[in-house]
C-alpha cells in the first residue's frame, strides 16, 4: 500500500503550465528521487502528488483513489509532506513541533491520546533528537532543525513520505545524515520517500528509483544505473560528464566537466552537482 | 521520563488536551493579580472604599454604610468587568491575527480592523440615529470583517513579509480614520456627540447596560477560539506545513479571522479603540507559556485583562481627579513596545 501515480497530471502557476500532462509511477516501499535543473518542475511536481498545488488537468492517485476526493485528514495520515525550508515560530520546542505532527488523528474534543505519546517519542527517538526535544527549533544548527522537521512528518505516521530538498541549505556533514535517515526509514519501516535533490551523486547513492525532469517532462526513469549516464545528463542539465562506478557500491557516479554546445537548457548552474543551492528559482 | 506536557484526559474520555506546564501556574498567577486589580479599582475614586468593604459589597454583604452598595454594585463594578472583558477580547484577538499572519507585529489596531469597526458604527450612530444600540455590534462586526479583508487582499503575497502587512494596515487605518472624521464632521451635534464617545477608548461611566452588550459575543467566541486552537497550531508552521498536516486552510482561516473580528467589534462597540493590548497580551503570554495556543489563548486572555483594569485604574488615579481613558494609557505604553518590536523585527 501507498502506492502513487499521477494520470496527465497538470500543473500550472498562473497562466503558465509547468508540468503538462504528465503519466508517472512512484515505486511503493522504495526511495524515489526527482532531480533536473532549476524549473523543471521536480518541486512543483512533488506539490501536485501532495496535493499543495490543485492541478489545472489530470490528477494524483493514491492506491487508486484520486487525491482530491479524499478528506484532507485521511490523506494526512497516509501521505505526509515536508516542504522546502520551513520556518518554526519563535521559540516553538522541538517536542511541540513534532507533536503538530500528530494533527491529523485528533478531533473537535480529543485532542491528546497515548498513541500521540509514543508516536511523538518514537519519532524523537528515530530522528536522533530525544536529547534536543526541549530546546526550541530556532535555537538548533541547519541540519538538527531539519531532523526536527523530518521528526514531526515521522509522527505523522504516514506510509508515504514526500520531501522538497531536505539537504538543501546544509552543509556536506548534514546532507549524509539526514540522506542516511531517509533511506532508514526506507529500510527499516518501509515507508515510500520522495525526495527532490538537487546533487545527482546523492540521488543516485540514496534512491533506488530516480526521476530525471526536463521542462514538466519526464527524460528518463529507472534505477541510477538507467538513468545517471552522459546522455541524460547532456540532455537533461547540458553538460558532459563522466561517469563512473562507485569503489563500494557500484552506483554511478557523475563528474560534470564541460557545457554542452547549442545546448537547450537555460543556464545551467554547475553547483547544481555539488553544493546546496541559495536562491532557487521557484517556476 | 518526567512527562513534557501536562495531559488532560488520557483515557477513555470524550475531551484530551495537552498544555505545557507552566500554563496552570500562570493561570493562577494572573487570575489572582487580575482580580487583585480589580478590587483596587473598585475602591478607588472620589468617595474611597476599603478592599474589604468592596469585596463585602459585591458578594452583597452588609459593610455598615448603606451608600457602598450602590457605588460598588451599579456605578464601579460594570465599569471593571468591563474593563476585564475588553481586555481577554482584545488579546485573544491579537493571539488569533498574529498566529494566522505569523506576524508579531499584526494586531487589531495595526491592521485596520479597528478602525474598520469603528467606522461602520459612527457611519451607524450618525447615519441612521434612530438603529436600535443592538444593531450596533453587527455593524461592527461587519466593518470589522470588511477591513480584515481588505487588508488581507491588499497585503497577502504568499509569503510572510511583517512589514508589508503593517503599512497596508497603516495606510487603511488612515484612510478609514479620514472618513470616520468625515462622519463626524456632516453629523447632526447630538449624534456626533454619542459617536465621539465612542472613539475615546475609555471604559468611563459603563454601565450594567454595556456589559450585557460584550458577554454575549464573550460567551460564543472566546470558547470558539479555544476549540480552534488546533488549527491556529498548525496554520502557525506556515501555510504548507498545515495543509500537508491536513488542515482546510481557507475554512480554517475564515473562523479564526470572523472570531478575531467578532471580538474586536464587541469591544469597539462598549469602549471604542482600546490600542496596543491586543499586540502585547499575546507577546507577554508566549513569553510566559510558549507558543502554543492552547496556552496561550488563556494566558494571553486574563494578561489583557490585568492590561486594561490596570490601564482604567493609572488612568483614574494618576491625574486625579481628571480622568485619562484607558486607551491613552494603553497606547502610552503600547507604542514604545511596537517600536522595539519594530526594531527587533529589522534586525532579524
Amino acid at each position: 500500500m501507498g502506492e502513487i501515480c499521477t494520470e496527465r497530471l497538470t500543473l500550472a502557476y498562473d497562466e503558465r503550465a509547468v508540468v503538462a500532462g504528465l503519466d508517472i509511477v512512484i515505486p511503493t516501499g522504495r526511495v524515489t528521487a526527482l532531480v533536473g535543473p532549476n524549473g523543471c518542475g521536480k518541486s512543483t511536481l512533488l506539490r501536485g502528488l501532495a496535493r499543495l498545488l490543485k492541478p489545472r488537468g489530470g490528477s494524483a492517485y493514491l492506491d487508486g483513489r484520486s487525491i482530491w476526493r479524499m478528506p484532507t485528514r485521511e490523506l494526512a495520515r497516509q501521505l505526509g509532506i515536508l516542504p522546502q525550508a520551513p520556518v518554526a515560530p519563535e521559540g516553538l520546542t522541538v517536542r511541540d513541533l513534532v507533536a503538530q505532527g500528530r494533527y491529523p488523528y485528533h478531533g473537535w474534543l480529543n485532542r491528546w491520546s497515548e498513541a500521540d505519546e509514543e508516536a511523538v517519542a518514537r519519532a524523537l527517538d528515530i530522528t536522533g533528537m530525544v536529547d534536543l526535544a526541549h530546546r526550541p527549533v530556532d535555537a538548533l544548527s541547519g541540519g538538527q532543525r531539519q531532523r526536527a522537521w523530518i521528526a514531526m512528518a515521522l509522527a505523522q505516521e504516514t506510509k508515504v513520505l514526500l520531501l522538497d530538498e531536505p539537504t538543501t541549505y546544509l552543509d556536506m556533514h548534514h546532507q549524509l545524515e539526514v540522506l542516511h535517515l531517509l533511506r532508514r526509514l526506507n529500510r527499516e519501516e518501509g515507508r515510500t520517500v520522495v525526495l527532490v535533490v538537487h546533487n545527482l551523486n546523492h540521488a543516485a547513492r540514496y534512491s533506488d528509483h530516480v526521476v530525471a525532469l526536463s521542462d514538466g517532462k519526464v527524460v528518463a526513469a529507472g534505477t541510477p544505473q538507467e538513468v545517471v549516464t552522459s546522455e541524460v545528463l547532456r540532455e537533461v542539465f547540458g553538460v558532459e560528464a563522466h561517469i563512473l562506478s562507485d569503489p563500494d557500491t557500484g552506483v554511478p557516479l557523475c563528474i560534470p566537466y564541460a557545457l554542452c554546445e547549442n545546448s537547450n537548457v537555460r543556464a545551467p548552474s554547475m553547483d547544481s552537482f555539488a553544493a546546496p543551492h541559495t536562491g532557487h528559482i521557484h517556476v | 521520563m518526567r512527562r513534557a506536557w501536562l495531559v488532560v484526559g488520557r483515557q477513555q474520555t470524550s475531551l484530551s488536551f495537552r498544555l505545557d506546564r507552566r500554563v496552570p501556574v500562570w493561570l493562577l498567577g494572573l487570575a489572582g493579580a487580575a482580580l487583585v486589580a480589580s478590587v483596587l479599582s473598585v475602591g478607588v475614586g472620589e468617595y474611597p472604599i476599603s478592599s474589604l468593604d468592596v469585596i463585602r459589597a459585591v458578594l452583597g454583604l452588609e459593610t455598615g454604610n448603606p451608600d457602598h452598595s450602590f457605588i460598588v454594585r451599579t456605578l464601579r463594578l460594570p465599569r471593571v468587568l468591563v474593563a476585564l472583558g475588553i481586555g481577554a477580547a482584545l488579546a485573544v484577538s491579537g493571539v488569533i491575527m498574529q498566529g494566522l499572519t505569523r506576524n508579531p507585529l499584526a494586531s487589531p489596531e495595526l491592521t485596520g480592523v479597528t478602525a474598520g469597526a469603528s467606522l461602520a458604527a459612527v457611519v451607524l450612530l450618525v447615519a441612521t440615529p434612530a438603529a436600535s444600540v443592538v444593531a450596533l455590534p453587527w455593524a461592527a462586526l461587519l466593518g470589522a470583517v470588511i477591513a480584515a479583508g481588505l487588508v488581507y487582499l491588499l497585503s497577502w503575497r504568499g509569503d510572510d513579509s511583517p512589514l508589508r502587512l503593517i503599512l497596508v494596515g497603516i495606510g487603511l487605518t488612515s484612510i478609514i480614520g479620514a472618513l470616520t472624521t468625515v462622519m463626524v464632521t456632516f453629523g447632526e451635534i447630538d449624534d456626533v456627540a454619542r459617536a465621539l464617545v465612542w472613539l475615546t477608548g475609555s471604559v468611563y461611566g459603563t454601565s450594567w447596560e454595556g456589559l450585557r452588550a460584550l458577554v454575549p459575543w464573550m460567551a460564543v467566541f472566546l470558547p470558539a477560539a479555544l476549540i480552534l486552537a488546533r488549527h491556529l497550531d498548525v496554520l502557525h508552521l506556515g501555510e504548507d506545513v498545515a495543509r500537508g498536516l491536513g488542515s482546510r486552510v481557507e475554512l480554517q482561516r475564515g473562523l479564526l479571522l470572523l472570531t478575531a473580528a467578532a471580538l474586536v467589534a464587541a469591544t469597539v462597540t462598549v469602549a471604542g479603540t482600546v490600542g496596543f493590548v491586543g499586540l502585547i497580551a499575546p507577546h507577554i503570554a508566549r513569553r510566559l507559556v510558549g507558543p502554543s495556543h492552547e496556552g496561550v489563548l488563556p494566558t494571553a486572555a486574563l494578561t489583557g485583562s490585568l492590561i486594561v483594569v490596570l490601564a482604567d485604574l493609572l488612568g483614574r488615579t494618576l491625574f486625579a481627579p481628571v480622568e485619562i481613558p484607558c486607551g491613552v494609557v494603553t497606547a502610552v505604553i503600547g507604542a514604545p513596545f511596537f517600536m522595539y518590536l519594530l526594531y527587533r523585527n529589522r534586525n532579524n
